[in-house]
């Protein structure tokens, strides 16, 4: 049936659902945990849709992309935290600055590929993390930064619970139609062309240094706004926080929901936020069971849940038939 | 001076730890083309295998270092046969996600098993040090290099005289080939992946007596050992080692000379430096191009 709808109306009945259920929750919800676990998926996300665009459109992959998160938040804590300025205007550098970090060292690390482009953003990663705890006279160290401002716009005052519920999912939807407007462009098409075989990209005249690098910017700019929200809603940041184990649930949370599918980030942040939430009944066996997990999904679902779940349903209609 | 040597004889031992790891994640990489993110917590099996032989139990050395081995290669094995080998995934990502599970998953038994806290493991030998050039050599130091030397040096024996060893490295070079040729190109797997693992726990039992072991120590001396691997060439064994070796001594100067906070950064920066001038390492000239 769906396949008589054009793609872009389907995309706008998907939107419309996202927002209907994204607005129902907010306004049935009640429960300040269940609203933070939410505002948690929602900052999430907007980092795994920034990486999602980086490697399952263009495939590329990243392994420190934790090190934006931590530009946005430690930008936006320093600025308005120990300058006083207002937060906004702190997002504004936030984002630039990551967006210029990511320019200078997506220059040279994105002419690698495969494994060495693994380790190369890897390691990019490792010195950021290892400058917020080292940089202790600006950072606050290994012992987190303290003294975050509230948002706040004009009247409205954004404190943990329905108001930065809304926030965030604002931005997140924002960021969903901008990665969708961006895939239906031409430049998404020279995307997928780049992921589908680079040479062949480059024969047709698609310049793919410079459109990853583009991606590359974007990617960490969506994760420096998610450090942005992240930092203004916990209202304490502290290098863990960002560190290389982060990069690995962000990549993590790509490929379980399924990669180059934009519900499939949500899905991915949504379980990989969740999860370890519910594991806290284990206690001690948290961490064995989210290894085992990780490895069930990835062994027997190597295409992510998206497709998995897919599969299966296809499958067991086939055997009905 | 006096320190500069000092500085040189605990960044030989330490580098040829990361050597060790090294050695045995490029081991992998060469014949599976894998890169296993658990291999760090192999590190921290071998440690605390240690901590419960040789001080919980009380066991001789030798047996409790070849018992300690031994859980690190039979581990390998099993991750080998029932994760790697039951994944259907052809992208390399997704396998690269079952490592991290795996070594999530390995950290979280090491916490269950040996609880948070950190041990220690005395020395092999006596704790006196011995007096050169002023600086102070442990004599725990001279069985890791010794040890080290070993060790790469039976894997080379093995991969250039053996017949299983060329079959391996046949493997390496071209699987289908070596397939082809007869060689049980699987089984080649699963053996490299024991000798592989069994080179983690091989550093873990070196690094136990010179630091505390405990449950989560395995991240980072994973990840030092990419590093040195890749500085060294990946796939390459010398230059594993040498990359290994390199970092150690890099790190320790830097450390000693600069700061002691920027330590963990300079083998970062050391692999971002070789990515950017030398993709291929300083001893390799083959660029891989998988992912």
């Amino acid at each position: 049936m769906s396949d008589k709808l054009s793609a872009r109306s389907r995309a706008r009945i998907e939107n419309s659902i996202f927002l209907a259920a994204v607005i129902l929750l907010g306004l049935v919800t009640e429960n300040t945990y269940y609203l933070q676990i939410m505002t948690f998926i929602g900052i999430n996300t907007l980092l795994a849709l920034g990486l999602n665009m980086l490697m399952g459109y263009a495939g590329q992959v990243s392994l420190g992309h934790a090190a934006f998160y931590g530009i946005g938040a430690y930008a936006t804590a320093i600025l308005s935290g120990t300058y006083a300025l207002s937060p906004w205007l702190a997002l504004i550098c936030a984002v630039g600055g990551a967006v210029l970090v990511a320019f200078i060292v997506g220059l040279p690390t994105l002419r690698l590929s495969g494994y060495y482009l693994g380790m190369g953003t890897l390691g990019f990663g490792m010195i950021v993390n290892i400058l917020f705890r080292e940089w202790s006279s600006v950072t606050g160290g290994a012992s987190g930064f303290v003294g975050i401002p509230v948002l706040e716009a004009g009247p409205m005052v954004f404190m943990s619970g329905k108001s930065y519920f809304f926030l965030v999912w604002a931005v997140v939807l924002a960021a969903i139609l901008i990665c969708r407007r961006i895939l239906r462009s031409r430049m998404g098409r020279a995307l997928r062309a780049i992921h589908d075989g680079e040479n062949a990209a480059l024969a047709v005249g698609v310049n793919t240094h410079y459109l990853k690098l583009k991606v590359f910017m974007f990617a960490a700019a969506l994760g420096a706004v998610a450090g942005f929200l992240y930092a203004h809603f916990v209202l304490f940041i502290s290098p863990e926080s960002f560190g290389f184990m982060v990069s690995v649930k962000m990549v993590t949370m790509v490929v379980i929901g399924g990669m180059a599918s934009i519900w499939g980030a949500l899905l991915g942040a949504g379980l990989l936020t969740l999860l370890p939430e519910v594991l806290h009944g284990f206690a001690e066996y948290e961490m064995i069971v989210f290894g085992l997990v990780l490895m069930l999904v990835m062994i027997f679902m190597p295409q992510g849940l998206t497709r998995g779940f897919l599969d299966i349903y296809h499958a067991s209609r086939k055997k009905r038939q | 001076m006096q320190e500069i040597i000092q500085y040189l004889f605990s960044g030989i031992t330490t580098g040829a730890i990361y050597a060790v790891i090294a050695v045995g994640l490029s081991m992998l990489y060469s014949s599976t083309e894998l890169i296993n993110f658990a291999h760090g917590e192999f590190v921290m099996v071998g440690a605390m295998a240690m901590v419960t032989f040789w001080v919980h139990l009380a066991w001789p050395l030798p047996l409790a270092i070849l018992a300690a081995m031994a859980l690190g290669c039979t581990l390998g094995l099993l991750f080998e046969r029932f994760a790697i080998r039951t994944a259907k995934a052809s992208n390399p990502i997704v396998l690269v996600i079952i490592t991290v599970g795996a070594s999530i998953f390995l950290r979280g038994t090491g916490m269950l098993a040996w609880g948070k806290d950190p041990f220690s493991v005395p020395s092999f030998s006596s704790h006196e040090s011995i007096e050169i050039l002023g600086a102070a050599l442990l004599p725990q130091s001279i069985w890791i290099v010794l040890g080290a030397i070993g060790l790469a040096g039976g894997i080379h024996f093995f991969l250039k005289k053996t017949l299983t060893g060329k079959a391996m490295v046949a493997c390496a070079v071209n699987q289908k080939a070596a397939w082809l040729s007869g060689i049980p190109s699987e089984r080649m797997a699963v053996l490299a992946f024991a000798i592989s693992t069994g080179c983690g726990a091989i550093a873990g039992i070196f690094i136990a007596p010179i630091t505390m072991s405990s449950y989560d120590m395995g991240t980072i001396l994973g990840l030092k050992g990419f590093c040195a691997a890749m500085i060294g060439g990946l796939g390459s064994l010398w230059g594993a080692f040498a990359g290994g070796i390199l970092l150690g001594v890099l790190e320790s100067l830097g450390a000693g000379l600069i700061s002691s906070g920027l330590k963990d950064a300079i083998a970062f920066i050391l692999l971002l430096l070789i990515l950017y001038i030398r993709p291929g390492g300083l001893f390799a000239a083959k660029e891989a191009k998988r992912f």
